[in-house]
């Protein structure tokens, strides 16, 4: 989805800010991420899903706003829209209907946080690209959620490596399903993207690219 | 003359309170442990961070064996020092040279090595850095006080999928003599981001 989250190459943001030093500027900020978290576990979402939940914030807002709000937003998001709450009880802070005891204890969360959640598949497809090849990031506009950014499609690269195949986030995030794609590491000169009159000398961006989102140069 | 309730002059911001309300009815739903949140808190706020990352470097300079290891199987080689999981499950190390120098961003999130750098600091989650870090690298190290001649290529690499960078950054002249320890010592968090360079220590002599 195009929106504010896909913020390279934007203009006007400022200087970059690095008064803060610590990990959470205010205490809210550590109980979203520990709420986050802790509800991950729970299995009923995957992170494709939780990244896609953040994007869908208002624009405007999403920019307005700090970085754990985005996480809030999106836990709440995914909190009512797989059921684990209502709007009601979110609203008014009771609790108004069943309990569980699907919370993981804190005797589990080391083990969880060690196995992670890694995400390369076999595949049985041939990988389309080899290391060398010329590609062009695909010119498309989904409106859900996708990992190539805009500033690339349409933008001539070179494979550069590939990384075996992963799970494909753009139906991860819609479906749930686990579908292998392969993924590449693709160099895209500056002057490419961003035209030689403003592109910095000798700094090549470098972009993790699933091959549905790469066409063959002809 | 004091305030007799200093704590209650203002009341908790609309944030607080939203967010009090969903830990309150997430506990009473059955869904989060309290003490599993205190446990994640504690793992990322005082036990993981950059340190880790800083050992791993400071292997790397100093046993060839292990360098190599890291750049071919950088997973398995960051393991073998005890460094793994969420935020790690695919890792890639980027070697800085005389002519390469790498540095990391992740323009559509905030994606970020977790086992071995720990969370990310909040300039490289803000729109600032993600919005430039891959339109003007240069303009960015400069104001990080890094200045690179032209004859170095700068690379960003945009962490767009579940692949983790780890830049390796160069080992500053004139510490051959130093321990792995001391090594680690020198190691910035920033430096692993790509963001600065490592600095030649202050001489003793």
């Amino acid at each position: 989805m195009n929106s504010t989250h896909d913020l390279g190459g934007m203009h006007g943001h400022g200087r970059i800010d690095r008064s803060q030093t610590v990990d959470f500027e205010h205490g809210w900020e550590r109980r979203v991420f520990a709420l986050t978290l802790a509800c991950g576990m729970l299995g009923k979402w995957n992170l494709d899903e939780s990244r896609h939940a953040r994007e869908t914030m208002d624009p405007g807002d999403y920019l307005k706003s700090s970085y754990y709000e985005h996480w809030l937003h999106g836990l709440e998001q995914l909190l009512l829209s797989k059921g684990l709450i209502s709007k009601e009880e979110l609203e008014a802070g009771i609790l108004d209907g069943r309990t569980t005891d699907a919370a993981v204890p804190a005797e589990g969360v080391a083990e969880m946080l060690g196995r992670g959640g890694p995400v390369e598949m076999e595949i049985d497809r041939p990988a389309a690209f080899a290391v060398g090849d010329p590609v062009t990031a695909r010119n498309f506009n989904p409106k859900s959620h996708t990992r190539s950014p805009r500033y690339v499609r349409g933008r001539r690269g070179v494979v550069t490596g590939h990384h075996g195949a992963h799970i494909f986030p753009d139906r991860h995030a819609a479906t749930g399903e686990k579908v292998a794609e392969h993924l590449y590491s693709v160099r895209f000169e500056a002057d490419e993207i961003w035209g030689p009159r403003d592109a910095e000398p000798g700094a090549p961006v470098y972009v993790d690219l699933f091959e549905p989102y790469l066409e063959p140069v002809r | 003359m004091t305030d007799p309730l200093p704590h209650h002059s203002h009341g908790p911001s609309e944030i607080e309170s939203r967010v009090r309300r969903l830990e309150k009815l997430l506990v009473e739903k059955g869904l989060v442990d309290p003490a599993a949140m205190d446990e994640l808190v504690d793992t990322y706020e005082n036990r993981v961070g950059p340190k880790n990352g800083a050992r791993v470097v400071a292997r790397a300079w100093t046993d060839p064996d292990y360098r190599r290891r890291l750049l071919e199987n950088p997973t398995e080689a960051i393991m073998e020092l005890g460094y793994r999981g969420r935020q790690g499950e695919h890792m890639k190390v980027v070697e800085n040279t005389g002519t390469v120098h790498n540095m990391v961003v992740c323009t559509l999130c905030s994606c970020y090595p977790w086992p071995v750098l720990g969370l990310p600091p909040a300039w490289y989650k803000a729109s600032s850095y993600r919005a430039r870090a891959v339109s003007e690298p240069r303009a960015v190290l400069a104001e990080f006080g890094v200045e690179l001649g032209d004859d170095v290529e700068i690379r960003v690499w945009d962490s767009t999928a579940e692949v983790r960078y780890l830049v390796l950054p160069r080992r500053p002249e004139g510490t051959g003599a130093m321990s792995e320890d001391e090594l680690s010592e020198l190691v910035s968090r920033d430096s692993m981001i790509g963001v600065a360079l490592v600095g030649v220590p202050d001489s003793r002599s």
